[in-house]
């Protein structure tokens, strides 16, 4: 798996290969560099200042810069130094003054242990290979080009990027990780072998992009109406202090024409955005909404990570924008290979230990789970081993164990699995069983019943029946089960890294569809609950999604239904709550009871788990409430309307006319048919 | 879903006497809860009698399996055990065959075992007997028929074949030509589609 994944994370690669036109800088600082290599540890810290001064006063200082335009460079560095000691209250002033012995600091304790000798170099390495760099180290990295501001929220990002892949997927770009400790470590001392040669041929390389730069700069500048490339320093000031230009609409229509924008001009936007976005009062750029900006940042991660414009827009929207974008983000690496060790056959330890010999590398997934194994790199086919066919495990994502462990099935139940293929839900619950009373495994589609049935076999489950019914028949089919899994079908957008179609082939109708079956579903899943069940009575609804109108939506919905069901907690022990309130929607308080799982959070599939009690059918509470309430209501209009309607009894049909017409039109809309144009207005009025 | 017939229940237990002898009555009388065969689509379904009532619910189009699946019913009217029967025989198997290591892979891809992968053999297995092959781990890994008794094995040479894969010469869909049965657990990977 390890292999794979590796290969899965540079796959981004190639979308960076375009030179940098976004920043005059780079152009000047590679001319510069292929002049004067030395000179760079003292030509540096000045322009470092000199940006991270210029940064903070971006909003402002767009109007002034070029007035300013003739002043000199050496003018005006000196002139910033005293400038940046004197406020160094202003969020970033400690990078001011050290700030390049830090980052380079950083990076030689982090990543190149023991060479600290070789600053310039290494920066200078930072700053070439920066292109070729895979998206999520970019986010780590890029600490000295134009990111003070930014500074904090990218550590908060990097640290939980390390957090996350470091234990599951071992990335040999991932200095810090423990286990490839000594060979990052080997990398280093190679790259300072021939660092020298290396940085030579980088630099060439520079000088021959160097013009091209230039070419692609003038068009830059062309899109700012600065022509001012007299003066360099000034241009880099110029960039600098106007670091981000949100497009115009019209702007945006024209890049579309020239075919799309650079992907590099994408991902820098979009930083910036998430940045402005971040502290708006401050960075916003005047008169431009933050309607504005979310627009344009769900249009670049749509154009970026490649999704359509609708789901980019969804998805977003369940986020504070930095973490939407962590979350397209982890859409793109593979989550970790687990497997599900069978109780019926074997022990989780016996089984480690057999696989071990196979060459397996593998560790318990977590303390939440004691049959679950992760694997991180293998030298058999993981799906072909003789452990495997025996079925002493099941290959299964960590997130689906999740429905399972909340329904927690007891011996000797009758448990009902409505969307079960391929099985490894179904065999988990057998498993919980003991082979003891009975499991129904249902799925609609006959052809996937086949890969059902053959897992159940291997896994040795006794239990089983396996069934093939569309599920919404299932009370008329069986009842009386003491729980229930559903595990609906759904838009997959907690597993877009396993199956990344998701990303363009779902629209709005697909939701909507999907929405209405999973509460079709949901009540046939209630219905065939027995209320009476002495152990049971619960139902656990399930999804690989994380979008809300499959998630707290329908739960909502079939709390408001069947009022004799109750969210009940779903003793998983980790995960976010529901929303209980989302963009308008307010859904019943209870809904915080569930829980959702997130791809950039856990480092599992996207998934939402809720677990419902069943209780018994009160036909009291629902009398009970009623009667209070409606005639109070009648009480209230009584002797008003007593009055009217003795007055004139019978039907207004010339009042009601407007009404029936109306009527009528929407039920031709309804049934998709073009109603007629409105041919007396008089009537509405 | 039905009981089988006289006839099917005699071409039933012949075949499991075979790997099972005697043993065959714990499969009907089970101390902890009764337990039944019955047919469903040329299918014979080893099934505990609860389980089996709540699945006379199911309507027979939409039930697709229950319990456990033994083998089929060829249509000339010959029984043939599936390799889904493993675990029941090699509880109550009577002759085992344990193989190698290095001997679990040709076998799962559905050869023979030949003597030089042969780890262990249950003493005085006579010929052509059903057999249950284990790995060395006692897990079990399929069934087949010996090609020589216990005896006679000591004598021959180390490619010779010790147990045929191919329990049965038949006219099930033959897939891979290498596996003309299926008689072993990679026949999961296999044979899937034909399985059930």
């Amino acid at each position: 798996m390890g292999r794979r994944a590796k290969n899965k994370q540079g796959a981004p690669e190639p979308l960076e290969k375009k030179t940098y036109s976004t920043s005059k800088k780079l152009g000047k600082r590679k001319a510069d560099s292929d002049s004067d290599l030395d000179d760079r540890a003292t030509t540096r810290p000045p322009k470092k200042i000199k940006d991270s001064k210029a940064k903070p006063r971006a909003p402002d200082s767009k109007p002034s810069s070029k007035a300013k335009g003739q002043n000199k460079s050496s003018v005006k560095t000196a002139k910033s130094i005293p400038k940046s000691d004197s406020d160094n209250d202003f969020g970033d002033g400690w990078e001011d003054v050290e700030g390049d012995v830090d980052v380079n600091d950083e990076f030689s304790s982090d990543e190149f242990q023991g060479i600290t000798n070789n600053l310039d170099d290494l920066s200078e390495e930072d700053d070439e290979d920066y292109p070729l760099r895979s998206t999520t180290q970019k986010f780590d990295f890029d600490t000295d080009e134009e990111e003070e501001g930014i500074q904090p929220v990218l550590k908060g990002n990097k640290s939980k990027q390390h957090e996350r892949p470091s234990k599951i997927i071992p990335t040999s770009s991932d200095g810090s990780d423990d286990f490839d400790y000594d060979e990052s470590a080997d990398e280093g001392r190679v790259t300072m072998a021939n660092m020298e040669a290396r940085s030579r041929a980088l630099d060439a390389k520079a000088a021959a992009e160097a013009e091209l730069d230039e070419e692609e700069l003038q068009g830059a500048v062309a899109r700012k109406d600065e022509d001012d490339d007299f003066d360099m320093d000034e241009a880099d000031e110029e960039n600098d202090a106007e670091p981000f230009h949100l497009p115009t609409a019209a702007e945006r229509e024209a890049e579309k024409h020239a075919g799309g924008p650079d992907l590099q001009v994408v991902q820098r936007r979009m930083r910036e955005c998430i940045r402005v976005l971040g502290k708006f009062k401050q960075l916003a750029e005047k008169d431009r909404s933050r309607s504005e900006y979310t627009d344009q940042l769900v249009a670049d991660i749509a154009s970026y990570y490649g999704y359509n414009d609708f789901l980019a827009e969804k998805l977003s929207q369940l986020f504070p924008v930095a973490e939407a974008v962590e979350f397209f983000e982890a859409n793109e690496v593979p989550r970790p290979v687990t497997i599900r060790t069978n109780t019926l056959k074997t022990r989780r330890r016996d089984l480690a230990q057999a696989l071990v010999n196979r060459g397996v590398n593998l560790e318990p997934i977590g303390k939440w789970t004691n049959v679950g194994l992760q694997v991180f790199e293998s030298s058999v086919p993981i799906g072909a081993t003789p452990e495997y066919l025996a079925g002493h495990y099941m290959l299964q994502a960590a997130s689906s164990f999740l429905p399972v462990i909340a329904l927690s099935p007891q011996p000797n139940e009758r448990v009902l699995d409505m969307a079960s293929a391929p099985g490894g839900k179904t065999t988990h619950i057998a498993a919980l069983l003991q082979n003891t009373g009975v499991v129904f495994a249902n799925d609609t589609n006959k052809a996937r019943t086949k890969s059902l049935t053959a897992n159940v076999h291997r896994l040795g489950c006794k239990n089983v029946v396996v069934c093939s019914y569309d599920g919404r028949e299932f009370p008329k089919v069986m009842g009386g089960f003491d729980r229930v899994l559903l595990d609906a079908p759904c838009s997959g957008t907690g597993v877009i890294s396993k199956d990344q179609s998701v990303k363009v082939n779902k629209s709005e109708r697909d939701f909507t569809m999907l929405s209405h079956l999973q509460k079709q579903l949901i009540l046939c899943a209630i219905d065939s609950v027995n209320p009476e069940s002495k152990t049971g009575g619960y139902i656990v609804y399930s999804t690989c999604s994380v979008t809300v109108d499959e998630n707290e939506a329908v739960v909502d919905y079939a709390l408001r239904k069947r009022p004799n069901v109750k969210l009940v907690e779903t003793g998983l022990s980790f995960g976010r709550e529901g929303y209980t309130k989302y963009r308008g929607k307010i859904f019943n308080p209870s809904v915080s009871l569930t829980r959702r799982f997130y791809p950039h959070v856990h480092n599992m599939d996207g998934f939402y788990v809720a677990k419902f009690k069943v209780e018994k059918r009160s036909k009291a509470a629902a009398t009970v409430e009623e009667p209070v309430t409606i005639p109070e209501k009648f009480v209230l209009g009584e002797e008003a309307a007593v009055e009217q309607v003795q007055e004139d009894v019978g039907f207004d049909s010339e009042e009601d006319r407007p009404y029936l017409e109306e009527a009528k039109r929407r039920r031709m809309k309804a049934k998709g048919l073009r109603p007629p144009p409105r041919s007396k207005p008089a009537h509405r009025a | 879903m039905r009981p089988l017939t006289e006839e099917e229940s005699k071409a039933v237990f012949t075949k499991l006497a075979n790997y099972i002898g005697k043993n065959l009555i714990h499969l009907i009388d089970r101390q902890d809860e009764p337990y039944c065969f019955r047919l469903h689509k040329d299918r014979v379904y080893y099934v505990s009698e609860s389980s089996m009532r709540l699945g006379i619910s199911v309507a027979r189009p939409n039930l697709v399996s229950l319990g456990t699946c033994f083998g089929k019913f060829s249509k000339t009217g010959k029984f043939k055990l599936h390799v889904t029967a493993l675990d029941y025989l090699a509880q109550y198997a009577k002759y085992k065959v344990w193989i190698k290591p290095n001997g679990e892979m040709p076998f799962l891809y559905g050869n023979h075992v030949v003597k030089a992968h042969l780890g262990r053999i249950t003493e005085d297995t006579p010929e052509h007997q059903g057999v249950v092959v284990f790995s060395m781990k006692d897990i079990p890994l399929g069934f087949g028929v010996t090609a020589r008794s216990t005896v006679d094995t000591r004598k021959l040479d180390p490619t010779a074949i010790i147990v045929f894969h191919q329990a049965y010469v038949s006219s099930t869909v033959i897939r891979f030509l290498y596996s003309p049965t299926p008689s072993d657990v990679g026949e999961y990977l296999r044979d899937e589609d034909t399985l059930f």
